[in-house]
């Protein structure tokens, strides 16, 4: 047969009808978007041993293997989790007069095995970049009572708080039933669900169970600021998926998340490094990395709607306004041993607060001050429900299989007393 | 002069510091080491239960004039025992003689420059 033009034409058609018809009915894979959120899923996940290692140099040496444990165990048990039950009861409808959602299909995600979401990504991909979030949130907590908490009691309190806790408070939010999401609550990718709630969660647990033995008096300065700084590497980078990624697409709105992301960490960094050159003379390495989360922390609600200046304002706030934080709590004494309050907790609020006077587009008085008031009602609600739910659990879990360590195995460290092993070993054997 | 050599526990390190300074001891030289005597310290590799021959402990030498050695001794068996009965892998304190003590900025000898 003699190939002409009409030929052609008719074979392409022919071909695209019956791709179509292959497909079936709803929405085809994209595969850009699809491949910039599987690589953002890989990217927050990586932010986890990040803070393992971030939180363990902080600790001292017979700590070290039981703090990163905190960050991994998370990974264990709250993927778990959200496979089993936690996509359904944050993205699915409201049940429980909105308290929080649930959807039989996503029980144990088995009615979205071929489901392809509206955008072109595969529900698969979305719900497991969504369950990192998840994990990371109760690993930020564990910050706070860094040092003096027994595994099988923090395990527990992390499942319990995973599904009493985050689970509602993120279908609040992110849902498209939450009545904050309907509120016009903006938080791109986890101002209030993660770091507020984090923060605030933290810091009731620590002083719900008490300081170290020997804080304040006795010094503990972090063992390895090596890893420490590397952790802090490989969250920065890790955020970039965490902030980005939040844009669900791999477009415009991605590439204002990630720049903005950038913008406000580095802000963050040298606002902090500058405080604190002036207030001691020297600008620490530990200083550094903590203006970076700052800023981090800061811009994580508002990634997709600053634009850079706004985000280098967010960063440089964040940065002041923690580093003022961390000033008072040495002055006050309480023990947030890792700043999961200062700098999460006090970084969210300024990020989902502040959001409002840097959001992009034309923007009257009145939008900004309405938007300010939807923000902070949300903001006192995280705090709020966050505080509450954490003192119940810690208290229940404290009384009943004991949550705060006893004074013998606080004082032989973590690693040898929870775990039968030794971080760092024989250091002096080489 | 005596040196005062203690092998503690690490655990302890800071209460035994604390100690000694609260009692205007407050010259003092630490070092990690590792050996075992009685304790025996488990660890658990790969499911089994291994026994490291090497505890960590920590070396803390202090060099007194002889009206101090009992106040300093006491001091330390006081801070670095587990609780009042003591318990294996608290340590042992040495005391060996010092034959000269110089202190490098003056050159001062003897009891003057501990």
């Amino acid at each position: 047969m003699r190939v002409t033009i009409r030929t052609i034409f008719l074979a392409i058609l022919l071909f695209s009808l019956s791709a179509l018809a292959r497909a079936g009915e709803g929405p085809v894979v994209d595969t850009g978007i699809t491949s910039w959120m599987l690589t953002s899923t890989a990217l927050v996940l990586l932010m986890v041993p990040g803070l393992a290692m971030f939180y363990g140099g902080l600790v001292r040496t017979k700590n070290v293997l039981g703090t990163m444990m905190h960050s991994f165990a998370a990974m264990g048990i709250m993927a778990v989790l959200w496979v089993v039950l936690g996509y359904a009861m944050s993205f699915g409808g409201n049940v429980l007069g909105g308290w929080f959602g649930w959807n039989k299909d996503y029980f144990f995600l088995k009615g979205i095995d071929e489901t392809i979401m509206e955008k072109g990504i595969p529900e698969y991909v979305f719900s497991m970049f969504q369950g990192k979030f998840a994990i990371i949130t109760p690993a930020l907590i564990a910050g706070a009572f860094a040092e003096r908490v027994t595994f099988k009691g923090y395990v527990v309190f992390i499942a319990l708080w995973g599904i009493l806790v985050y689970n509602p408070l993120c279908h609040w939010v992110w849902s498209e039933g939450g009545f904050l999401y309907q509120m016009g609550t903006i938080d791109f990718a986890g101002g209030t669900v993660v770091h507020i709630s984090a923060g605030i969660s933290g810091l009731i647990a620590a002083l719900y169970l008490g300081s170290r033995r020997g804080h304040p008096k006795t010094s503990m300065p972090p063992s390895n600021l090596v890893m420490t700084l590397t952790g802090a590497g490989l969250l920065w980078v890790g955020w970039f998926g965490f902030n980005a990624g939040s844009s669900v697409n791999s477009g415009l709105d991605t590439a204002q998340a990630l720049t903005a992301t950038q913008a406000a960490a580095a802000s963050g960094a040298i606002v902090w490094m500058i405080i604190e050159g002036l207030h001691y003379g020297k600008a620490t390495a530990l200083g550094f990395a903590s203006g970076i989360l700052a800023g981090l922390v800061a811009v994580t609600p508002a990634a997709g709607v600053v634009q850079p200046a706004g985000a280098l304002a967010l960063g440089a706030i964040a940065a002041t306004l923690c580093y003022l934080t961390i000033s008072m709590k040495n002055k006050i004494g309480y023990d947030d041993s890792l700043d999961a309050f200062g700098v999460h907790g006090i970084g969210g609020i300024v990020g989902a607060i502040f959001l409002v006077f840097f959001m992009r587009g034309d923007h009257s008085a009145s939008d900004v001050i309405s938007q300010l008031g939807v923000q902070s009602l949300a903001v006192g609600i995280a705090i709020a429900y966050a505080a509450a739910g954490t003192l119940v659990l810690v208290f229940l879990i404290d009384k009943t299989i004991g949550l705060r360590s006893g004074e013998k195995p606080e004082m032989q460290g973590m690693d040898a007393s929870y775990h039968g092993e030794h971080g760092y070993g024989m250091l002096n054997l080489g | 002069m005596k040196i005062i050599t203690a092998i503690i526990r690490e655990s302890k390190l800071d209460e035994v510091r604390e100690a000694l300074i609260e009692n205007e001891i407050t010259r003092i030289t630490v070092v990690r080491v590792s050996g075992h005597g009685q304790q025996i310290d488990e660890d658990i590799y790969r499911g089994k239960k291994v026994v490291p021959n090497l505890i960590p402990k920590v070396k803390i030498e202090i060099a007194v004039n002889d009206a101090f050695v009992d106040i300093t001794v006491d001091t330390i068996m006081k801070a670095a025992r587990t609780n009042s009965t003591g318990e294996v892998g608290d340590g042992k304190i040495f005391i060996t003689n010092l034959e000269e003590c110089i202190r490098i900025r003056t050159n001062e000898r003897g009891g003057k420059a501990i």
